[in-house]
């Protein structure tokens, strides 16, 4: 074989000359909902709870959205059942329910995992290591983009833009950032996955899983937001680098600078020192402690369940952007 | 002169529990709300108007004067709806600070619905970002209890209720007329103008959409005047406003400073480029935005001085990559997003999109046939203005100024796949290990 890196578009190039899309689907990713599974948990705690959504809003069938997001939360997938009772509730047809089902990226039409992981493969993420990432994740699982474990645990998705560009390269798992990527932590994060451990979000909450968290996008919380840090070091370098230098807005008191410029290495690890210090209750919530170290991700393995003060966090021993390739 | 970096909206982000309300009051919270409510709506729209507050989602337009399009003799209800529906790549400040400082939005809905005579306001944000999710919804949950939502507010006699609605994985909603019927529960799909949502938005009702920045500007302007904000900034990019900047940079991150800083300033305060490499290309605002180079380093990053280079301010995302990354490379992956992206509503957009990627492919692989530049400009002037809404113009910028400014690396592909002209690996953050088949 050629020496195509992973992520080149594989497509393309094997059929050079045979240009045009009369054998594949413009969709492909796409299709129907799948009704050869009719199986279902929906119940009427269910239905209580898809007319409870649909109450929020001015007019119901601007729930539709959550609606699909409960469904997928109950039965681990858009389920033909959950798309009758969307319609019910709304008095529209299985069709609409359907259209606006399969538009939506975060609609599965099979069954996901019990974590969900996806790995941002944006140009940005692409080009800092994203493909790298995915190939490594895939091969690791023994499975492809849009699959799931043999033993349901784990599918993976390549994600679009997620809106965390200066964590670049991102993964996710279960709608929850996991920022900063390597190779290695993404071995060992899908280790963790699998093995059942504790993992904490880089700038999110104690990872529960994918059925929860649709449950919350549906709109029902799930008392977690305490947790996790205020912000992520790099969304906090600006801040801190205006603290250094005595900048305000106007009419701002000037914050009183150290004079230390162009460490910013340690500027960062600062500001991690000052989040970690505010995560939250250590006492209640253990897990949220050091949640915006770099390594967050990692097994929590270092601290206990059940509750042993977060050590010190880690100083990060790289600045952001260290350790390229030469 | 302001200085370089003037934190405001990102000020307390590093603050104890941030993203309580007790935190937020302890830091001056809500008392913006407490003084708008002692002026009456048209004196608040009209300190936003003449602030010069320009939207942060993209197109900046001015802020007070959208709020000024909603007729008063409508007997519709009207809507604010916020577009927290962040996903332009390289976008990525909305998130952190619905994440950091939720309530800082959530006063400036109430301070905005209050001026528009909105009582029902929506904060519909992109699915992906779980953790955003729950701190707003936690955000107006304690708002509510607190008195600063619901019935009669603060003994104001003004009521609002606030839905935090998740949207589902669709870049389009983002587009503001796609988002109100992603809202009301339809496919994504932009709509023809006019009318304009400001006549017949939600609903076929009179609707402002805002982005998430433009609306947590407003309880600082408000708190502190137009003149404060206007002290900051550039005659016609007037205040503070937040940068992002990714990649190939030695120290990625949010910078909030007047508009018109440089990225050469920028960079600076970032640790330049990253140890031992160049500047290639950047984009002023996102992939949408067309892409600028080196010669464009000392231009101020406002909308005057991004339009006058032939590209745009837009979410002020800079993306820098380094002389190691490929061109076409980038600029397929984008395509690609744009591609799965489209909502398939206008042809031109769905089959463009489609075709640019097929010959972006040959490009990146090194078997394009002389011509294929002419081929896909040509495609690209079929493309662009010729859809509904604005994905389109976005997914040509990429490629027209991709080609504009790095024609020979596209000739290469006639030739020499991108991954032997520039291998990938250099461009990586880490070091891609041999085992990970990186090359076969």
């Amino acid at each position: 074989m050629s020496g195509q890196p992973v992520g080149a578009s594989a497509a393309s190039s094997s059929h050079r000359g045979e240009r045009g899309h009369e054998f594949e689907s413009y969709f492909p990713e796409s299709g129907s909902v799948d009704m050869s599974d009719p199986s279902t948990d929906i119940d009427e705690t269910t239905y209580a709870e898809l007319r409870e959504l649909a109450s929020r809003y001015p007019q119901p069938r601007s729930a539709l959205l959550p609606m699909l997001h409960l469904v997928q939360s109950v039965d681990g997938r858009v389920s033909p059942k959950g798309i009758e009772a969307c319609a019910e509730v709304l008095g529209i047809t299985t069709a609409q329910v359907s259209g606006v089902a399969t538009f939506y990226t975060m609609y599965k039409r099979r069954p996901a995992g019990t974590h969900h992981v996806g790995v941002c493969t944006t140009a940005l993420c692409a080009v800092m290591g994203g493909d790298v990432l995915l190939e490594t994740a895939s091969r690791h699982l023994g499975i492809g983009v849009d699959e799931t474990t043999p033993d349901g645990r784990i599918s993976l998705e390549r994600i679009e833009c997620n809106a965390a560009c200066d964590f670049a390269p991102v993964m996710m798992v279960n709608w929850e950032f996991m920022d900063d990527m390597t190779p290695e932590k993404a071995v060992a994060l899908l280790d963790d996955l699998r093995d059942g451990n504790e993992v904490r979000s880089t700038r999110g909450a104690t990872l529960t899983s994918w059925r929860e968290a649709e449950r919350v996008l549906a709109g029902f919380p799930d008392g977690r937001a305490d947790e996790g840090p205020s912000a992520g070091p790099q969304s906090l370098l600006g801040l801190q680098i205006a603290k250094d230098k005595g900048w305000a807005a106007p009419g701002d008191e000037k914050p009183t600078g150290d004079g230390v410029v162009g460490r910013v290495a340690h500027r960062i690890a600062d500001a991690v020192r000052e989040v970690a210090g505010v995560g939250g209750d250590h006492e209640a919530q253990p897990a949220s402690g050091s949640s915006s170290d770099a390594q967050a991700h990692a097994p929590a393995t270092a601290e206990t369940p059940q509750g042993k003060a977060p050590s010190k966090p880690r100083r990060r021993t790289t600045k952001p952007g260290e350790g390229t390739a030469k | 002169m302001t200085d370089l970096l003037t934190p405001v909206l990102t000020k307390n982000w590093g603050d104890e529990k941030s993203w309580t309300l007790r935190a937020y009051e302890k830091s001056g919270g809500y008392d913006a709300l407490r003084k708008a409510l002692t002026m009456t709506p048209d004196e608040v729209t009209g300190v936003v108007k003449d602030s010069g507050l320009r939207g942060r989602g993209g197109a900046g337009f001015p802020t007070g004067m959208k709020w000024s399009f909603v007729p008063k003799d409508n007997p519709n209800p009207k809507y604010l709806v916020v577009n927290g529906d962040e996903s332009e790549p390289g976008t990525c400040k909305d998130i952190p600070l619905m994440l950091a400082s939720p309530h800082t939005l959530v006063e400036g809905v109430i301070i905005s619905s209050y001026a528009i005579g909105v009582h029902t306001a929506f904060i519909y944000i992109r699915g992906e970002v779980l953790h955003v999710v729950r701190r707003m919804q936690q955000a107006v949950a304690e708002a509510r209890e607190a008195g600063y939502l619901g019935t009669n507010i603060l003994d104001s006699g003004f009521d609002l209720e606030i839905v935090v609605h998740a949207g589902a994985g669709a870049y389009i909603c983002g587009e503001e007329t796609a988002l109100l019927d992603s809202l009301e529960g339809l496919r994504g799909q932009p709509r023809l103008r006019p009318p304009f949502p400001a006549v017949a938005g939600l609903y076929a009702s009179p609707t402002v959409i805002n982005n998430v920045e433009s609306i947590a500007s407003v309880p600082s302007i408000i708190a502190r005047g137009k003149d404060w904000f206007g002290s900051m900034g550039t005659e016609k990019s007037k205040g503070f406003t937040i940068y992002s900047l990714s990649g190939h940079v030695a120290n990625p991150g949010q910078f909030e400073a007047p508009l018109g800083i440089t990225l050469r300033e920028l960079l600076e305060l970032a640790g330049g480029v990253r140890e031992g490499h160049e500047l290639k290309f950047f984009t002023p605002g996102g992939s949408s935005t067309p892409i600028l180079t080196a010669e464009h380093l000392d231009l101020p990053l406002d909308y005057e001085g991004m339009a006058g280079a032939g590209s745009m301010l837009g979410t002020k995302a800079l993306q820098i990559f380094d002389e190691t990354t490929s061109v076409v490379r980038t600029t397929l992956r984008w395509v690609e997003f744009y591609k799965h992206e489209s909502c398939g509503k206008c042809t031109p957009c769905r089959e463009g999109t489609w075709w640019l990627v097929q010959l972006l492919r040959d490009f990146e692989a090194g078997t394009a046939r002389e011509g294929d530049i002419e081929t896909m400009l040509d495609l690209c002037d079929n493309i662009g203005g010729r859809s509904f809404c604005a994905l389109a113009d976005g997914a040509v910028a990429c490629v027209t100024s991709a080609v504009k400014y790095f024609r020979s690396e596209f000739e290469a592909g006639y030739r020499t796949p991108a991954w032997e002209l520039l291998p990938y690996e250099l461009s990586a953050r880490f070091s891609v290990p041999a085992t990970t088949g990186a090359h076969v």
